[in-house]
């Protein structure tokens, strides 16, 4: 890191007010300025010349709400920031918008906040955004909250409305979780309680007021510093090459890399050690612009090399290898949602997380949380415009990421449709991610070689695909006895066997499909390292779920195409499901009403329209004894 | 991490989101001090050299030091300079303000430029302090085909996730610089030594605190004639960076509306 003599805090605590619709968060910023000596000079001459030209009274809002469009309808549209001084330390002001249709702009102003203040007005008390502005605070895990209950002036600097509306809010906020700093009696519009206590003001009706004021409670708010503490994490935003030499550049997100460090990159989980380490550093010759350092740390763009060509890409995370992020497909999420098109179960996003991007389904709404009670929702199942849900999403793609609670960059993302940003979400420490933050493989006592010597053959899947009527059933059956008869270890996984038990919660439609799969493709993979060969006899229509079992059993797996015609399938129709399918009476039925995506490139194809079962086994059983199922023989025999 | 360093790191890291989310980029160079400190970081981010050419809007209106400016700087930072002329006045919206239309020109030379290169993102020096619609700003920034700003109904933002997804036909405008401050840059020029236009140090009395074309940006009464001057000079002003931006003041929404139509 460069060394130089400025003064830390000239970096400005970035500060968010918030709070219901008109209760005067303008009102409290153009104050705050004012009485803090902030303001340009002659804005508030000018803005009060503007407002004569008008014939309205001068507002304190004005200065904020500087865009033409906020003052014709009369409220905050978008953030604004603004900038000022304590004698203590700079701020960064945010001001987000309390309409309701504008809850975007409000996350993406707290979103950038490491300090809040709420202001509530003293009169109307604690209402919906009021709520809502505070659940979003702790769900963005905004660090530090101040309480503002303003327009005292319009309650008569009454105490006990005061502390009504306090204990109000106290108690929402405790449900939260949040602990409020200071919870402040202020009139922004007379200007008592921002930089001055109210008993300095000799004319006050609030002299019984001991506590902060506003400006108080901001400095007394603790920065946030770059976790550096914490363990490494380092997305991966792009590979650059020079040369001969390929750089990893990217923005550390928490903890420091050493040059000599192992990293470990998920996911996948490749290792290399650390070359070299290119900081910004402070350079007078842009040519030298590459400066090295030994260390760096979060919050540092840097680039780097490795000792190692290993395949690394955007995306990656790197960690050190004790403390890795959580490789996952399934994920807990809270989520807020921001489009006017609701989310459902089923649906489609992009999840962007860390510099990776995934294509997600929601698997699960688990629930959609009411902010005014923080109880679940027990009529809505969809997620409407600025809810709050907790939902499972699902990724084809291993994710690698954190709990939020552990690590805040790589424990939170944002969700895409349509090219639009639609929501966000943060990680939970939920069941799936707590089990696989501390699934370590215990070892076997029973290793695969000798599984391979004692069967003679290695463990494997032969995934039969075809529409229905195509004979996979018929396949697999008459498989399954030849090998179990030659001594093979050999098992069938079907309909009867799988849907009747492990899957007799998933129904028929697209995602109930892939996770059929998926189930189905787990089980199987768990046969083969016992030792199993698997047959199993699903449709399977869809390539992307083929594709996720391939990648779930690995090099073990074979595609089989069971190949027929739909015409000769529906002519054979063993079941009469495609009479009834025709009918109308089976919806989403495939070769119908549901799409089959045929093989682009199986290991096998075998074609029971125009081939006897006997030959179609016989082929199948040539095809294992050539692959690495039978590889083992060799291996037995050397054994 | 020190202030600068912080700023820094933000702003390479919004480089280098642009650099890999667009083939077709390029950075505006208006010459003045933050499009020179831009540049600086592009060289950081980019480990020596910047992978994508550099814009100035040319109106023919610059001041004779700012050309000669940029015809040093050009070579020496070895630059793939663009530097087409804007479209003459007479191609401006009659009804805009004088200093107002005079300044379009670099909206239509923008346009232009997308339009003529096929710039999926131009990356600008703006920055949120500068102005109170600039205040409003995202780092990406989505355009209509017609360079239009709906400020009405900008994306959200959160986290460093930038907007980098746009259905086709809309350009983004990426700003790197939008969280620093005047005098930020100011520390930093000093801290790197980054060149400036000497129309920013005083003379006689009068120096250039933001720097437009002749004719509509003009000078503030000062004394600065070092960096540690205009530094202190800045830490001690109430007044606002763009007073010697005529066109800021014609009418009380004058600025917004060029912004709306696709100005900076």
């Amino acid at each position: 890191m460069t060394t130089n003599s400025e003064p830390i805090d000239l970096t400005p605590l970035p500060i968010v007010i918030v709070g219901h619709v008109d209760h005067g968060k303008s009102t409290l910023v153009g104050r705050l300025l004012h009485d803090t000596n902030s303001l340009p000079e002659g804005k508030v001459e000018e803005l009060k010349a503007q407002a004569d030209r008008r014939g309205v009274a001068f507002e304190w809002s004005y200065v904020m709400d500087a865009l033409q469009v906020e003052r014709d309808q009369g409220i905050t549209l978008d953030t604004t920031r603004i900038w000022f001084k304590t004698p203590n330390r700079r701020y960064v002001i945010i001001d987000a918008p309390g309409h309701k249709e504008f809850l975007k702009n409000m996350v993406t102003g707290a979103a950038a906040a490491d300090a809040a203040l709420l202001v509530i007005d003293a009169e109307q008390g604690v209402s919906e955004q009021t709520r809502r502005h505070a659940y979003l605070l702790h769900l963005l895990g905004v660090p530090e909250v101040a309480v503002v209950i303003n327009k005292m002036d319009l309650v008569n600097y009454s105490q006990e409305r005061f502390m009504t509306v306090e204990a109000q809010i106290r108690k929402y906020l405790r449900e939260l979780g949040i602990a409020a700093k200071a919870i402040i009696p202020v009139s922004a519009r007379d200007g008592i309680n921002i930089n001055k206590r109210s008993d300095d003001r000799g004319k006050s009706r609030m002299g019984w007021w001991k506590g902060n004021n506003v400006v108080s409670a901001l400095d007394s708010f603790t920065a946030q510093n770059a976790p550096t503490e914490q363990g490494l994490r380092f997305p991966v935003q792009d590979v650059y090459r020079q040369g001969d030499q390929r750089y990893l550049v990217g923005r550390i997100t928490s903890g420091l890399i050493r040059v000599g460090d192992q990293l470990q990159f998920s996911p996948g989980g490749q290792t290399a050690r650390v070359q070299s380490i290119i900081d910004p550093g402070q350079t007078n010759n842009p040519s030298a612009s590459l400066s090295t350092s030994l260390t760096s740390g979060a919050g540092q763009s840097i680039a780097l090399t490795l000792d190692e060509e290993i395949f690394v890409e955007r995306g990656h995370i790197a960690s050190h290898r004790n403390a890795t992020p959580v490789e996952t497909n399934t994920l807990n999420v809270r989520l807020f949602w921001l489009d006017k098109i609701p989310l459902n179960k089923g649906d489609r996003l992009v999840l962007k997380l860390g510099t990776a991007e995934h294509t997600v389904t929601v698997a699960d709404i688990r629930r959609v949380i009411d902010v005014e009670t923080l109880q679940p929702d027990p009529v809505n199942n969809e997620i409407s415009h600025n809810a709050v849900a907790d939902v499972t999403l699902r990724s084809r793609s291993r994710m690698a990421l954190d709990a939020f609670v552990d690590h805040r960059a790589t424990g939170r993302g944002v969700l895409v449709r349509d090219y639009r940003v639609v929501g966000g979400c943060i990680f939970e420490g939920a069941v799936d991610l707590a089990a696989a933050r501390h699934l370590t493989a215990v070892d076997q006592t029973v290793t695969q070689v000798e599984r391979l010597q004692a069967n003679g053959h290695a463990g494997g899947v032969l995934w039969l695909t075809g529409l229905s009527g195509s004979g996979k059933s018929t396949l697999a059956m008459a498989l399954q006895r030849k090998l179990f008869e030659r001594g093979d270890q050999v098992y069938v996984l079907d309909g009867d066997n799988v849907r009747q038990g492990l899957n007799n919660d998933l129904g028929f439609g697209p995602v109930d499909r892939t996770e059929n799969i998926r189930r189905i493709a787990e089980v199987a993979n768990l046969f083969a390292d016992a030792g199993f060969i698997v047959v199993t006899a699903f449709i399977s229509p869809y390539r992307e779920d083929r594709d996720n079992a391939r990648a779930i059993v690995g090099n073990k797996f074979r595609e089989v195409f069971v190949k027929a015609s739909l015409a000769a399938c529906e002519g054979r129709d063993p079941k009469g499901l495609y009479v009834k399918a025709r009918a109308g009476e089976i919806p989403e039925f495939t070769g119908i009403s549901a799409p089959y995506e045929e093989p682009l490139s199986p290991e096998l194809v075998v074609d029971t329209e125009h081939q006897s079962l006997e030959a179609a086994v016989a082929k199948v059983l040539a095809d294992i004894d050539r692959s690495a199922i039978r590889s083992g023989d060799e291996k037995r025999k050397a054994g | 991490m020190n202030h600068l360093d912080a700023l820094e790191a933000e702003s390479i890291y919004i480089l280098r989101e642009a650099k890999n989310r667009f083939e077709k980029l390029a950075l505006l160079w208006s010459l003045g001090k933050d499009s020179n400190v831009m540049i600086r970081l592009a060289q950081k981010a980019f480990l020596g050299q910047l992978p994508f050419p550099v814009a100035h809007l040319d109106t023919g209106k610059e001041f004779p030091e700012t050309y000669a400016f940029r015809e040093q700087y050009a070579k020496e930072w070895q630059l793939d300079l663009i530097d087409d002329d804007c479209p003459p006045i007479e191609d401006v919206d009659i009804d805009l303000e004088p200093a107002s239309r005079f300044a379009a020109r670099k909206s239509l030379g923008l346009k232009q430029a997308v339009k003529r290169y096929g710039f999926q993102a131009l990356i600008t020096g703006i920055r949120r302090d500068e102005q109170a619609t600039r205040a409003k700003e995202r780092v990406f920034s989505p355009r209509g085909e017609d360079g239009a700003w709906d400020f009405r109904d900008q994306p959200p933002e959160m986290w460093n996730h930038y907007n980098t997804d746009f259905p086709p036909g809309t350009h983004i405008r990426v700003h790197p610089l939008l969280h620093w401050t005047e005098v930020d840059i100011w520390r930093y020029i000093q801290r790197e030594d980054i060149p400036v236009v000497p129309l920013y140090f005083a003379k006689d009395g009068k120096r250039f605190r933001s720097l437009g074309e002749e004719g509509i940006t003009f000078p503030i009464d000062s004394t600065a004639t070092t960096l540690d001057e205009i530094i202190e000079e800045l830490e001690a002003t109430r007044a606002p960076e763009r007073a010697g931006r005529a066109m800021d003041h014609e009418a009380e929404d004058a600025f917004e509306r060029l912004r709306a139509h696709g100005y900076l």
